[in-house]
């Protein structure tokens, strides 16, 4: 077992045990702070990756702007933060069961995923339905704007 | 060496259980870092394939910096909506904003 793998798998265990902790942490602050350790092991992963461009870009845009955010909201909407009553809907169970079938049954995604990203297949739409989620988004933004009247 | 099945498994794994945050939480910013969880997973796939496939095509890095563009303005547009809504309704309980329930 070499350096590397032994990184990795720190790695992995780290950042996935922080994930599962945000998404069962009672109190939001304590999930945005595993978040923000989730996010840091995922970057951890691409510096594996050889990707150190992405690496900066995660510390600086997921983890500077992403997670203050998030604080920020969480601290905005404060009064479901201190929430005592249950943290997850009823039907929380089927939610494990989803993930857990598709944790096991991605492989007939395989033909769309490649006719997607194909040059002669869907690229082109690929990249107008990204072009207009963002017009879509900034839409949104001007929607939510506060109006003072 | 590290092979690409092991960032495969952990970014399903990671992907699985930001889908779980999504499914389960109540509270609309809980299930906003789910979201994220499961882009970061989607990133870290996108990264490995193009590391391990085609390092020298610039592709798979363009899709990577495009997940990154749409997740910071999916949070950005998010949260305004939740401080909107909250402002209106004074809950980001997923379970209470139910106006369009029939």
């Amino acid at each position: 077992m070499t350096a590397m793998q032994v990184v990795f798998l720190v790695t992995a265990v780290v950042t996935l045990g922080g994930a599962v902790m945000v998404v069962t942490a009672r109190n939001l602050v304590h999930a945005a702070l595993w978040l923000i350790l989730t996010l840091f092991g995922v970057a951890v992963m691409f510096a594996l990756l050889n990707a150190p461009f992405f690496t900066v870009v995660q510390v600086v845009i997921y983890i500077g702007a992403i997670s203050i955010l998030m604080i920020f909201a969480i601290m905005l909407t404060r009064r479901v933060m201190q929430d005592s009553g249950p943290q997850v809907n009823p039907g929380w169970w089927m939610s494990i069961l989803l993930a857990l079938l598709l944790f096991g049954g991605v492989d007939p995604l395989l033909a769309l995923g490649k006719a997607l990203v194909s040059p002669d297949g869907y690229v082109l739409p690929f990249e107008l339905a990204s072009v207009l989620l963002l017009a879509a988004l900034i839409g949104a933004i001007v929607v939510a704007w506060e109006k003072k009247s | 060496m590290i092979s690409l099945s092991y960032y495969l498994v952990f970014s399903a794994a990671l992907f699985c259980i930001g889908l779980y945050g999504v499914l389960a939480r109540k509270n609309a910013v809980a299930v906003l870092m789910g979201i994220e969880l499961m882009l970061n997973a989607v990133i870290v796939n996108v990264l490995a394939f193009w590391r391990f496939r085609t390092p020298e095509l610039i592709a798979g890095q363009a899709f990577a910096v495009m997940v990154f563009a749409v997740a910071a303005a999916e949070v950005a547009v998010g949260l305004a909506l939740f401080i909107s809504i909250y402002r209106r309704r004074h809950t980001v309980a997923a379970d209470e904003i139910d106006l369009l329930k029939w």
